[in-house]
């Protein structure tokens, strides 16, 4: 596979190795905002928020729900090192919406003891996973 | 000389005890299967994850932050990795000795975080200080498990109560070969090696967030990775060594019984002599 073209990505989880693939374009949420990543990217580290994780391979689109870690960008290679990531059909869609409704309502009745962090990241991941399945 | 029966129940009893071995062995034959394929798939993570912190700290040279500097506090947290169950070899024993007879280290400034049901008995009988014991995590670790744990390290770390986090583990090599090894979680030791060739690439990496910020978010994943890590590897070493053990127990029996079917014989045919001795010379005497 050595288009000149692409790239390759290298998802990997601490259960296994979820994506290694060449691929043209890879999306998703870091805590500076939402990066797209082109082949040739300047060699960048960045810290993974919960979001959408959009692959654009040669023949084809994938899209993953991307929950923690970091990614080390290489002009011709990317690595995620993801602590948490689906693939849609490994979503469960009830968990996500109880979970989803379960943050709102602690962060909508928030007593000094609340975990206001915590209770966002749970949040964002629960509205990831929504998503990814749209 | 011992009775033909006395043999004969001896035997039995060996042979009852080696079918228990012979199934052992079998049971973690199968065990450590499963757990060195899920240690070589996590293996990639744990390799990357260690790169990728190497690089970055090569890069960021000699900066104060307070995971890269050593606590106030004299206080040492180990974490040592146990299994529950004995007849392991010296699987058990090995991890402890590496923390009991560490001639540095002085019982009172160690608090154990001790995962494993065996390491808690042997640390209670020396006396240690043990701040935390979990037997269920070894039994099938997963992520989580290992989130927890650095997560309370961590705060313990931040909030001065110990000054160095040390991990005591068993390495598995491969099958027959499993190290115990100590390791030094925090302060995050730099290694020095591999400079030449990688050090270029790292000259121009970049961060978002910046350095400090990235490394505060790092590092925490960078101790929970390596616990994980451990803990796979700890899995499968004990398993490996519980074959092992099981083993040389099988074979052994083997050896004692074969031994003792041999006095069986000898005794058998020695009453036979002495029975037909006893007929003729009673024969004898009546003729």
């Amino acid at each position: 596979m050595a288009d000149k073209n692409g790239f390759l990505l290298r998802i990997i989880t601490p259960e296994r190795v979820f994506y290694e693939s060449q691929i043209d374009m890879v999306e998703f949420n870091t805590t500076e905002g939402e990066v797209g990543v082109l082949p040739g990217h300047i060699p960048l580290t960045v810290i993974i928020k919960p979001g959408i994780l959009h692959i654009s391979e040669q023949d084809g689109e994938k899209d993953a729900a991307l929950h923690a870690g970091f990614a080390e960008i290489l002009p011709d290679c990317v690595t995620i090192l993801a602590e948490t990531i689906e693939w849609p059909d490994e979503i469960d869609v009830k968990r996500a919406t109880a979970a989803k409704e379960r943050a709102e309502e602690r962060l909508r009745s928030r007593t000094p003891e609340t975990d206001i962090a915590r209770a966002e990241t749970a949040l964002q991941r629960a509205l990831a996973r929504i998503q990814v399945l749209k | 000389m011992a009775s033909m029966r006395d043999i004969k129940r001896r035997k039995s009893s060996i042979q009852g005890t080696q079918q228990i071995t012979k199934a052992m062995k079998l049971v973690s034959t199968v065990k450590l299967q499963r757990a060195r394929t899920n240690a070589e798939r996590s293996k990639g993570y744990f390799d990357c994850m260690y790169d990728t912190v190497n690089s970055i700290l090569r890069r960021v040279g000699h900066i104060e932050h307070r995971y890269l500097t050593q606590g106030a506090s004299r206080k040492k947290a180990v974490i040592v990795i146990t299994s529950n169950r004995g007849l392991a070899g010296g699987y058990n024993s090995n991890v402890i000795k590496l923390i009991t007879r560490n001639p540095e280290w002085k019982k009172e400034d160690l608090e154990i975080y001790c995962l494993g049901n065996k390491g808690r008995e042997a640390f209670h009988r020396y006396g240690y200080n043990i701040k935390v014991s979990d037997g269920d995590i070894v039994e099938n670790p997963v992520y989580a498990d290992a989130m927890h744990l650095s997560a309370k390290l961590l705060q313990s770390f931040a909030e001065g109560e110990v000054g160095e986090i040390y991990l005591a583990y068993t390495a598995f090599k491969n099958t027959v070969s499993h190290v115990p090894t100590l390791l030094r979680l925090l302060p995050v030791e730099v290694s020095g090696e591999e400079e030449g060739q990688s050090s270029e690439a790292a000259a121009i990496m970049n961060f978002e967030p910046e350095d400090v910020e990235a490394l505060d978010m790092i590092i925490p994943k960078y101790v929970t990775s390596l616990i994980y890590g451990a803990l796979m590897e700890s899995v499968a070493s004990e398993n490996g060594a519980r074959m092992q053990a099981m083993d040389n127990a099988t074979s052994n029996a083997e050896e004692m019984i074969s031994d003792l079917a041999l006095k069986y014989n000898r005794a058998r045919q020695g009453s036979i002599t002495q029975e037909l001795t006893e007929i003729i010379a009673g024969a004898e005497a009546l003729g």
